[in-house]
């Protein structure tokens, strides 16, 4: 998020879901990379190449021990993109990044420090849930123009309304008691099951997982009425609530 | 306790000025001791509005830096005494603007006067977010027109993150101010109602100024609208928010002109 000195229009952020090869090792963990080695001279080029993502579940290690673990893998050929399932105080910006898969429940990550600077205060209004919240973010007063709200952990829930320029992006769904006229985004680190609801809908553009419909696109018949979106295959589908 | 007012729409050209000066000058006329403060630094127009612009010597950048002092900068209105303008400095730029600077000059302000009232320049740039930095009230001007309407929401986005109110989890008290509403062109459905833009805006309306040749030839003689032709549909509009600002209850109605048979014949024909 760019600080709202910045005249120019700040980028926009566009979440993806990727397939990766997702492996696990087990201790011993000598034992295991011998297995891996041995794999990849039978199967070829199977783990080399793609990315590969490490989910340490079944493993406690240092921050040295993963780095040591990744640079293992490396020198096989196998690339690590990202890891899972470890205690983000074991992480630190040489490794590959903490990824948080969206089939787990991401209760069990800490809550990172709230930013102090004040030019994120505006644009940063994204709430991280503590250990025992749920995952859903209430909002009770409207978003307004050139606010973003960013929660990938789960629903947003805005009691008022969306502003023409303003721009929700949820991990789960988007309920909204108001008029939606802004931009709506709902299960954006790929949830394909996520919904958009809306009392009244004038939005600019609704999307979930990365499928689109802008304002152009969207029945006239709708405007103004309460609606739901939800995904069929690839098509974005709108239909009226009342 | 003096009250902070900012008069703030992030868009340019709806009557930030004009409406800093006729509110300014509409308190000052319910008795009330005003100062009204140009933060359009670089692009001063306030002064004139005010029909002050010759008797400018020192400016808001000198009282900040300490070049001056605040009653050597301060311009006493020579229509009403109650009244004073701060001006903005015409040759510097926003950067010239900090924070504990502008800090220093409220509280002193606060202490001489009843009122403070702000000017922000249009944007959202350091120049806006400064004049709204300490205020109390807030004062969004509105056009009834969605690219008015849209960037007043992104003010309002702002005054509730980047004040120094809001940052210690208080309210800026906001009011909505629609300029230049032409009642005929509303009803053809050519701007946005009232209703629209209160329902977009959700924030309380604190008055009507209808659209008006007044307005324009009050400001090129130098004199607000509420000093110039006191009757006139504008300034009644104005001097009943200042008077709602105040805290009165006043009933919200669209002032308009008095027309005469062949004003009405004319008017109805030009419209």
């Amino acid at each position: 998020m760019t600080s709202v000195a910045n005249p120019r229009q700040s980028p926009r952020f566009v979440c993806r879901s990727y397939m990766a090869v997702a492996l696990a090792p087990e201790p011993p963990l000598v034992d295991w990379i011998a297995d891996i080695e041995q794999k990849i001279r039978d199967t070829g080029s199977f783990l080399v190449g793609p990315p590969v993502v490490l989910d340490l579940s079944s493993v406690k290690l240092s921050k040295s021990a993963i780095a040591h673990l990744v640079a293992q893998l490396e020198q096989r050929g196998v690339r690590v993109m990202g890891v899972e399932n470890v205690d983000p105080s074991q992480m630190d910006t040489a490794l590959p990044p903490l990824l948080r898969s969206t089939k787990r429940e991401s209760a069990d990550v800490s809550v990172p420090a709230p930013k102090a600077r004040e030019t994120q205060r505006e644009k940063q209004q994204q709430v991280r849930e503590t250990r025992s919240a749920p995952a859903t973010l209430l909002l009770d007063k409207p978003v307004r123009s050139g606010q973003s709200i960013y929660f990938p952990d789960g629903d947003v829930t805005v009691l008022g309304s969306v502003g023409s320029g303003a721009e929700l992006v949820a991990g789960g769904s988007i309920h909204v008691y108001g008029t939606l006229r802004g931009r709506a985004m709902a299960g954006s680190n790929g949830n394909a099951r996520a919904r958009i609801f809306c009392t009244k809908i004038e939005a600019e553009l609704l999307a979930i997982d990365g499928h689109y419909l802008t304002a152009d696109l969207m029945d006239m018949a709708l405007r103004d009425r309460p609606v739901q979106a939800w995904l069929e295959g690839s098509a974005l589908k709108i239909s009226a609530l009342d | 306790m003096a009250k902070v007012v900012v008069v703030t729409s992030g868009k340019g050209g709806v009557g930030k000025t004009t409406s800093t000066a006729a509110l300014g000058a509409a308190l000052a006329q319910h008795g009330q001791n005003v100062v009204v403060v140009d933060f359009d630094v670089g692009l001063r127009n306030l002064d004139l509005v005010m029909g002050a612009e010759r008797r400018v010597v020192y400016d808001l950048i000198n009282v900040t830096q300490g070049i001056a002092k605040l009653p050597q900068a301060l311009i006493r209105d020579k229509r009403l005494e109650r009244l004073a303008l701060l001006p903005a400095s015409q040759t510097r730029d926003k950067d010239a603007l900090t924070e504990e600077g502008v800090s220093r000059v409220i509280n002193s302000l606060k202490q001489m006067f009843d009122w403070v009232i702000c000017d922000s320049p249009a944007g959202i740039e350091r120049g806006a977010t400064l004049a709204m930095r300490f205020a109390d009230t807030a004062i969004i001007v509105t056009n009834p027109e969605v690219s008015s309407v849209r960037d007043s929401d992104r003010i309002i986005g702002i005054l509730d993150a980047k004040t120094v109110k809001a940052e210690r989890g208080e309210r800026v008290d906001k009011h909505l101010l629609i300029s230049r509403y032409d009642p005929a062109r509303a009803a053809r459905g050519e701007m946005l109602s009232i209703e629209d833009v209160l329902e977009i805006l959700s924030t309380p309306l604190l008055g009507i100024i209808p659209e008006s040749e007044e307005v324009l030839r009050a400001s090129n003689l130098g004199s607000p609208v509420t000093f110039n032709n006191p009757s006139s549909a504008p300034a009644r509009a104005y001097l009943d928010a200042a008077r709602r600002l105040m805290g009165e209850e006043v009933e919200m109605t669209i002032p308009t002109e008095k027309q005469g048979f062949l004003g009405k014949l004319f008017g109805r024909r030009a419209a």
